[in-house]
């Protein structure tokens, strides 16, 4: 099991790495090669190029700053886990990186990688388009920046062009005062999620639910943005009932079939209880709860 | 800065690195990866190979000081890199590092196929944390669940863990 013959491109900067990828139909960017090499290796993808990013520093960066946390798409997955200004901004991160498979792959995984990826069960996209965040791309014609949530088209699609790199992420910081919760269930830790949540909270002065963005991965051909449930919740007391009848609501999402090791329904399941648990676990994290 | 280079398929490069402390120069070809540069190449098989995707775990080596999937990588991105394999734990006199030792004494290897991987993983996490020697068993198996064992059953292994934690600790 080796790869096959390939062109080998090892650009110094971004400029030269869009040029290569305008040069040729069917080139590949190897960041951390998580996913990537695996596929080479099965020949699943015979790439005719690939180019290889890790000599660009300039999109090896985490930057918190007015509100929003900027990750430069080579930035190690596990680099930006243990960063405590990230952390500190915004704690949905490093509670989302710890689910996203084993320490030892994210020393090597990239931000970038598992978004350009665009797996829906992985936990990166879902976090984006959760947090209502954005991407940035880059091609010959330059900086564009995208919505997550207009990002994440299809399985492994997104809305970036064939001659086109992932520069940047950027999540919003969450508010003071607002609750934040990651969690996922798989059969065993590190694997990807029979489904995975992710939610925060923010209420207002009368107590009531002012701000919830709740989001799920696992669950379809895209990350999926749980809009109902959050309008549902929006305006209403907190309480255990509530949060347990937005888990119900949160089943109409799931539109992925039954596969070899989960069905359709226990996936339903799951979901619904997790969305009732995180909500749970946001909401003691909130101000003064 | 360095130059953009670019290589035709199956195009020989030079790479320099340093394994277990020794200076290497060798031409690969750019599709090579690092587990074969190493086993098959440099003669170190004690990295083993079981899946070539990332799973399994055996082949985990350390890059520039982080455990890393060596069959997960090219030969050629590790170009300028330091890499230590199971090959570089013991001591020059021969003496075992503390996850050697640990793995004896606890018998944490049965056929030994998954036993260099395991220990590379182990001595990057006492890198890490402080905190293993009292460590629930939990968190334990949380921190080596990338690594597959086909043969323990995983008890062995987790107590090694806390063994090598100690040991470390002993020695200061
Ligand atoms: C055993 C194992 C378990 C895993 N479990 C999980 C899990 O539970 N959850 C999860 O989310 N992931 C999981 N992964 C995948 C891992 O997180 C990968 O690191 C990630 O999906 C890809 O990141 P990478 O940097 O390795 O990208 P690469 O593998 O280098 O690239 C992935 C894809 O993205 C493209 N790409 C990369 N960077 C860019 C860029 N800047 N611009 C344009 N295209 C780009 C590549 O061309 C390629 O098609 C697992 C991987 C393994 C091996
Ligand atoms: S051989 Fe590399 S993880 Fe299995
Ligand atoms: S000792 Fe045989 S696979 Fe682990």
């Amino acid at each position: 099991m080796k790869p096959s013959a390939f062109r080998y491109a090892l650009p110094s900067t971004l400029r030269d790495a869009i040029d290569i990828r305008a040069r040729f139909e069917d080139s590949v960017i190897l960041a951390g090669g998580q996913s990537l090499i695996p596929t080479m290796n099965f020949r699943l993808a015979n790439p005719e190029v690939v180019i290889d990013l890790r000599k660009l520093d300039e999109l090896n960066y985490v930057r918190v700053a007015d509100g929003v946390v900027r990750i430069g798409a080579m930035a190690r997955q596990r680099v930006v886990e243990q960063n405590d200004e990230v952390a500190a901004a915004n704690p949905l991160i490093r509670e989302t990186l710890l689910n996203v498979a084993h320490p030892v792959i994210r020393n090597r995984g990239t931000v970038g990688g598992s978004l350009a990826h665009a797996d829906p069960s992985a936990e990166l996209p879902t976090l984006l388009t959760t947090m209502r965040g954005a991407i940035t791309v880059c091609g010959p014609s330059g900086r564009r920046t995208i919505a997550a949530e207009d990002f994440f088209e299809f399985i492994f699609t997104t809305a970036m062009e064939p001659d086109e790199l992932l520069v940047e992420a950027a999540i919003p910081a969450l508010e003071p005062g607002e609750g934040w919760a990651f969690a996922e269930f798989a059969r065993r830790h590190g694997d990807y999620s029979v489904a995975g949540v992710a939610v925060t909270l923010k209420l207002g002065a009368d107590r009531r639910i002012d701000r919830v963005r709740l989001g799920a991965c696992g669950i379809a051909t895209t990350p999926a943005l749980l809009t109902e449930c959050e309008r549902f919740l929006t305006g209403k007391s907190p309480s255990p009932e509530l949060f347990a009848e937005a888990g119900t609501l949160a089943r109409d999402a799931v539109t992925v079939s039954d596969d070899s090791a989960t069905s359709k329904v226990y996936r339903q399941h799951v979901l619904a209880g997790l969305v009732a648990r995180n909500l749970t676990t946001a909401m003691t994290r909130t101000d003064g709860a | 800065m360095t130059e953009t280079t670019e290589f035709e398929p199956n195009a020989l490069v030079r790479i320099n690195v340093e394994v277990n402390g020794r200076a290497v120069s060798e031409e690969v070809s750019t599709r090579l990866l690092l587990s074969d540069f190493l086993r098959h190449q440099l003669r170190l098989t004690g990295t083993h190979v079981g899946c070539e995707h990332g799973v399994c775990g055996a082949c985990t080596v350390h890059i520039d000081g982080t455990p890393a999937r060596s069959c997960l990588t090219l030969a050629v991105q590790v170009d300028g890199c330091s890499i230590r394999t199971v090959e570089g734990l013991a001591n020059a006199d021969g003496s075992l590092h503390p996850v050697q030792q640990a793995f004896k004494e606890c018998h944490a290897l049965q056929c030994g196929f998954c036993t260099p991987g395991f220990m590379m993983a182990v001595a990057g996490l006492l890198d890490e944390r402080d905190d293993l020697r009292t460590a629930e068993d939990d968190s334990i198996r949380e921190d080596i669940a990338g690594n597959v064992c086909r043969c323990t059953g995983y008890m062995n292994i987790v107590s090694a863990v806390r063994r090598a934690a100690e040991l470390t600790n002993e020695k200061g």
